[in-house]
């Protein structure tokens, strides 16, 4: 799929001035959960989308990945306006997003099924998936015999056996614990580093944003949230996640990011306590 | 339910409880042993409730004739057509209905309605409409499974995680493809939750279809015996029809296990 793109260097992911509104009930005022957002991710970049809770973060993702349409705004992938779902993107959700009712394996094989592929070739290419994400002798497992770091690696394995240029997260490991969590980071950032997709990782972790991450943008509380800044993180990769942290420069870019967040969480807390 | 001691003990109080029963009710109703106590009339107390040796012996009789064969059969295929058709009716019908709104909005009320009949009531009419032959007997089950099943499809259906319908989607699921790997496996665990109701309402269709009218099946040898006051053979097609329930209800628990792998049970743990 990668192959046939004609990149020509515009940007994997172009969103501008995109405002959502969705409308109150009868009688009441309407709810503006994004106003005037615009997010430019290039190609190869690994982008992190932070900000205090209930501010619109996975409703901007929601908007790329093609599920939600805006109220106002453009979408635009690789140059291309964006139509319908968005068919170079793989989208992986923070909750359970499996299928109970099939295997491992089958749900690591589903998107290549659901696009048409072989069955011998799809469940060739699942096996190597399941193998890459650690999971090898599990594809018979189905969910309920599974723990939540190995779910979270199937659903890793489902989105990338599609082979996706541009990869949406929605706070994806924010159900587990903080060693899986670590794991699944350092794994993530392994799969990345081997073919650079262009990544917007959405977190209310700005600790994970800084180790993962090319670039974080601060969003503003909601409700009419849009992005209030922008950080170049400059650190060296490979990264190790858990070793990053304890660098100065490291710190010194968690100090500075956090100054300008800091009100904005208040700011959420405050609105959310009424 | 400690081992297998306990186990054995609760089979063997269970078998008692069993064997207590039917002593209770010979002692009671045996003309020679019973002492006229309410029925002035000793052999009143046989005539209104049977004797349980009489009614074994009519059960024997059954079976070593081959008489009850035939209707055993009979009954069998009716409750086994009418669930196969009400199920596959309820299926198709639900996963439509769900998945078009504006239809089921202005079926709504008549679907109620027509839940809410009772709709044993139908027997007379299927009776006009399709004989006294097995097929009255089909379509009379065929109205009583098919609500239960047309019911769970479509809770089924809507009760589907908007998430996985989310990603499902994002993998390129095509509406047929969504309708094949997430609505109709979703609803299926639905229906494999009301098999249990639905095979039972299929047999009560067939019996009571038998029953009203018919010249085959075990509701209609009860109904002949009925008709001259045969208490005891009456008894015995009772007894028949609880058994073969119970088998019926073994059987939906084996397909039950074997398609519902997917789904966790309590307290399982590895078998290695």
């Amino acid at each position: 799929m990668k192959a046939v793109l004609e990149r020509g260097g515009a940007a994997a992911l172009a969103l501008e001035g995109i405002t959502c509104s969705f409308a109150g009930a009868a009688g009441e005022p309407g709810y503006t959960a994004v106003r005037e957002a615009t997010l430019v991710v290039e190609d190869g970049e690994f982008v992190s989308i932070v900000g205090p809770t209930g501010c619109g973060k996975s409703t901007l993702l929601n908007v790329a990945a093609g599920l939600l349409a805006p109220s106002a705004g453009s979408v635009h992938v690789f140059g291309q306006p964006l139509a319908g779902l968005n068919r170079h993107a793989g989208y992986l959700f923070q909750a359970d997003a499996l299928m109970p009712w099939k295997c491992a394996l089958e749900n690591v094989v589903a998107g290549l099924v659901f696009r048409g592929a072989a069955r011998e070739q799809a469940l060739e290419t699942g096996r190597a998936w399941l193998r890459r994400v650690g999971l090898e002798g599990f594809g018979d497992r189905f969910g309920h015999q599974l723990s939540g770091g190995m779910r979270k690696r199937v659903a890793l394995a489902q989105t990338l056996a599609l082979d996706p240029a541009i990869l949406l997260m929605d706070e994806p490991f924010s159900a587990l614990d903080v060693q899986t969590r670590v794991l699944m980071e350092n794994e993530l950032l392994d799969l990345w580093s081997a073919d650079r997709k262009s990544v917007v990782f959405v977190t209310h972790d700005l600790e994970e944003a800084i180790s993962l991450s090319d670039r974080v943008v601060v969003l503003s509380a909601g409700p009419e949230t849009h992005p209030i800044g922008e950080y170049a993180i400059d650190l060296p990769r490979p990264r190790d996640v858990s070793e990053i942290r304890l660098l100065p420069r490291f710190i010194e870019l968690h100090g500075r990011i956090w100054r300008a967040m800091k009100s904005e969480v208040l700011k959420g807390y405050a609105r959310q306590r009424q | 339910m400690r081992g297998n001691g306990s186990r054995l003990r609760l089979k063997a109080i269970q078998i008692a409880l069993l064997a207590g029963a039917f002593l209770a009710w010979h002692v009671l109703t045996s003309p020679t042993l019973l002492p006229p106590i309410y029925f002035g009339d000793a052999d009143k107390a046989a005539f209104f409730f049977g004797e349980p040796l009489k009614v074994f012996s009519r059960l024997l009789d059954w079976f070593v004739s081959g008489e009850i064969y035939r209707h055993l059969w009979v009954t069998l295929i009716e409750t086994l057509l009418a669930f196969a058709i009400g199920t596959l009716g309820g299926v198709g019908f639900g996963l439509w209905l769900a998945r078009a709104p504006l239809a089921a909005a202005v079926l709504d009320p008549y679907i109620k309605a027509a839940n809410a009949m009772p709709r044993v009531i139908l027997a007379p009419i299927f009776m006009v409409w399709f004989g006294l032959g097995m097929a009255s007997k089909v379509a009379l089950g065929v109205t009583l499974v098919f609500f239960i099943v047309f019911f769970n499809v479509f809770q089924g259906v809507r009760e589907v995680s908007p998430v996985i319908l989310a990603n499902a989607r994002m993998l390129g699921a095509s509406p047929r493809a969504l309708l094949r790997h997430v609505f109709l496996p979703s609803a299926m665990s639905w229906v494999f939750a009301s098999l249990h109701n639905s095979i039972g309402l299929a047999f009560v269709g067939a019996v009571v279809g038998e029953y009203l009218g018919s010249a085959e099946g075990v509701g209609y040898l009860i109904h002949q015996a009925e008709g001259v006051f045969d208490i005891n053979t009456v008894f015995a097609g009772i007894l028949l029809l609880t058994a073969f329930a119970l088998v019926l209800d073994w059987a939906v628990t084996i397909l039950e296990v074997r398609f519902m792998l997917w789904q966790p049970r309590a307290g399982e743990t590895e078998k290695l």
